[in-house]
């Protein structure tokens, strides 16, 4: 009960982190087509632009900025780099972005260093909000969840109740009609990859801290969004939430796993003494996501809810 | 109204004048050339560098059979590489303990072609789900099989040696060709004899049917369904080629470096060949090879010069997308035409004047990586070219910076308004 109920706890958590990272990497690719290899590389700038910014200010200040930050970098990144490779095809596009996260990785090196830095939880923060089971849950991981259900309802309002969220929502399945209205459709792609990348930026600033903030982490992540945009679908935001969920939710609970292969498959004769009698649930945890990636591309290629095959 | 449309289609078809320029004389050039390499004595270093410049050929040409020839964009062919390789590197241990008559009368030096099978049989397992798919579901599964295999490599250790992974020695069982494969000269003449086999090999490939069929598949699908060809089938058929070639290039380098780990299975890999293959230009028969040259030459010697090789690689990479998707041999190609056809002094001149240009704001970005790298470093050391004292607070520096980027920037500009005013 008490590992069933914190394994639910924190996989939502991490699921919320995640949809905040892929929600702007749906948004792009079911949009543009791109598929932005770099995505991840943004969440690894939201942390570091917070753990700098928090270091000469506070973090409120940062929580604000570093999202602001992330998000003109990533606008900037579409006008003058994306979009003239637009014209030599996705490949040419999705390859931009391959080079894009390596070269933000390095640039992150030099001027952070190769080691983790020291990007910590706000002290206001920093205490125990209650007690389950006899094990304290940090204050922390609330704000986490509170901020990320805050922004989800945000998206949400922007999307379906403004007139912004009509024309972005316009010019994901139909970019030449929305041109043909007037609307500036190539600024529009700019703001969206500005946003989408202030919202990954965002995941960073709250989850550089609860998780760790090195030069890896990017690398971490970035297949892994991929997953959550495929097995969510094109164009869905909703799939994108189902998808974040259920992959934070599975790898929470693979990892709370103690069974081996052998526990499982002993009736067959195989025994815990084995090599692969000797696998337990818990070492497969990360290589779920990709099951799921591989999965759903060759059974349900338009993923849980897209409109479109991919 | 048939007689117009049944023509002769003879004086299409190449000369033999140019079927042996084109398709001869490139091999006979590269063949003098591996044999001349060994009579110029090179080092140990250059020995090592030519067996990985071999080797990454050979891997590059093979994942261009799938991104440029076929337009199938993998993020995972160091799988087939990897698994090549481990295959050569057991058969290797299998000479060795010599209990069974087939591998104790095996030459290590045949080894290659046991990667060859191992990387097509892979091939054919991992591609029969993977190209029903084209376009980017394609790539991402391939990446999705990728992190796949690379995390089974660090569980089943009785197979792939966990972290330490798999060890051998070359030098047991019978000797080909006299050669021991103990010093580096036998490695070389292995190296050369398969990177040679393996260019020609694929070379032979995109002159097979199936080597055209799966062009025509890369550019109309539609149509090749059409003409009666499945393009599913075809790109399963390359998939299994390109995994067998990548298995070979494996396989030399299970025997050149007598280690393989589950590293070299991982996405890394699969990104530096992706690398290699595309700023050598993926158009070209050519391109892969240079580039395989370009960044092994630069991951060898570049890492020793600096840190920040690997921030260099990715300019590179993004200035190839982004100006020049032709790659090195798309500029390489296209100056020769240049120089072809007599009368191109403006188009000659205009490219120098970029030249120029480029080289003026590398020049900037090159000491603002530098200066940065030492900062960053923090060991108070200083970038200290030709006598110059170039530190992160030093005026000199930021001066040297701009001047740079500026003056680059100009040339630039006045190089497209002349393009501009001619066009």
């Amino acid at each position: 009960m008490e590992t069933i109920v914190f394994s639910l706890l924190n996989g939502v958590i991490y699921g919320l982190l995640l949809f905040m990272l892929s929600s702007g990497l749906t948004l792009i690719f079911s949009m543009m087509g791109v598929l932005n290899f770099a995505h991840a590389s943004f969440y690894m700038l939201g942390a570091y632009f917070a753990y700098s910014i928090a270091g000469v200010t506070n973090f409120w200040i940062a929580l604000i900025l570093a999202p602001v930050l992330v998000g003109l970098v990533g606008a900037a990144v579409e006008k003058w780099g994306l979009r003239s490779v637009h014209a030599n095809g996705h490949v040419a596009e999705l390859l931009f972005t391959f080079g894009l996260a390596y070269l933000i990785d390095e640039v992150v090196k030099i001027i952070w260093g190769r080691n983790a830095v020291d990007y910590r939880v706000p002290e206001l923060l920093d205490f125990p909000m209650f007690e389950l089971f006899g094990a304290q849950y940090p204050a922390y991981r609330v704000f986490i969840l509170l901020v990320s259900v805050g922004m989800l309802a945000a998206l949400w309002f922007i999307l379906n109740r403004t007139r912004a969220g009509l024309i972005i929502q316009a010019a994901l399945t139909h970019p030449h009609m929305v041109g043909h209205l007037g609307h500036n459709v190539p600024r529009i792609f700019m703001s969206v990859f500005g946003a989408g990348c202030a919202l990954a930026g965002l995941a960073g600033v709250i989850g550089g801290n609860y998780l760790v903030t090195d030069p890896a982490m990017a690398v971490q992540m970035g297949p892994i969004v991929f997953v959550v945009v495929v097995v969510g679908g094109l164009g869905s935001l909703t799939g994108a939430f189902l998808a974040a969920m259920l992959l934070g939710l599975m790898q929470t609970f693979a990892v709370g796993i103690d069974a081996s292969f052998a526990d499982i498959f002993g009736w067959l004769g195989l025994s815990a003494t084995s090599e692969l009698g000797g696998i337990t649930i818990a070492s497969l945890a990360p290589m779920i996501p990709f099951l799921m990636l591989v999965l759903i591309l060759m059974v349900r290629p338009r993923g849980l809810m897209g409109d479109r095959e991919l | 109204m048939q007689s117009n449309s049944v023509q002769s289609y003879e004086h299409l078809a190449p000369s033999r004048a140019v079927k042996i320029r084109q398709r001869f004389v490139p091999f006979v050039v590269m063949a003098v050339v591996l044999l001349l390499i060994p009579f110029f004595d090179p080092s140990r270093t250059m020995y090592s560098l030519t067996a990985a410049m071999g080797i990454n050929i050979v891997f590059a040409l093979s994942y261009n059979m799938l991104l440029g020839r076929g337009g199938l964009l993998s993020f995972g062919h160091a799988v087939y590489f990897g698994l090549g390789g481990y295959a050569a590197l057991h058969a290797m241990n299998a000479i060795d303990a010599g209990n069974s008559a087939f591998w104790s009368n095996y030459p290590v030096f045949m080894l290659p072609v046991v990667g060859f099978a191992i990387g097509a049989l892979a091939g054919a397992v991992i591609g029969w789900p993977s190209c029903k798919r084209s376009g980017v579901p394609f790539a991402m599964i391939s990446l999705g099989v990728a992190e796949l295999v690379a995390a089974a490599g660090y569980m089943f250790g009785s197979i792939f040696g966990g972290e330490m992974g798999v060890t051998g020695d070359r030098m047991v069982g019978p000797q080909a060709f006299g050669l021991s494969m103990g010093p580096v000269e036998d490695v070389y003449w292995f190296i050369a004899f398969w990177t040679f086999v393996g260019t020609l090999g694929i070379y032979a490939f995109t002159r097979t049917p199936l080597g055209k069929m799966s062009e025509a598949t890369r550019d109309n699908p539609e149509r090749v369904q059409f003409v009666g060809y499945d393009p599913n089938r075809v790109r399963y058929l390359v998939f299994i080629f390109a995994g067998a070639f990548a298995g070979l290039a494996g396989g030399m380098s299970a025997v050149n470096y007598e280690i393989f780990t589950p590293e070299s299975l991982s996405l890394v890999p699969s990104g530096l060949v992706l690398l290699m293959a595309y700023i050598g230009g993926i158009r070209y028969f050519t391109g892969p090879i240079m580039g395989a040259i370009l960044l092994t030459y630069m991951q060898s010697m570049l890492s020793d010069y600096s840190e920040a090789w690997l921030l260099y690689l990715g300019l590179l990479f993004i200035a190839i997308v982004m100006y020049a998707p032709g790659g090195v041999a798309g500029m390489v190609f296209g100056l020769l035409e240049i120089f072809r056809h007599g009368g191109a002094r403006e188009m000659l001149i205009r490219r120098v004047q970029q030249a120029v240009g480029v080289a003026l704001a590398f020049t900037g970005l090159v000491i603002l990586i530098e200066v940065a790298v030492r900062w960053s470093n923090g060991y108070g050391e200083v970038f200290e070219p030709f006598g110059l004292h170039l530190g992160i607070d030093t005026p000199l520096s930021w001066i040297l910076i701009l001047g740079f980027f500026g003056a680059g920037f100009v040339t630039l500009r006045l190089a497209r308004n002349n393009e501009e005013g001619h066009a």
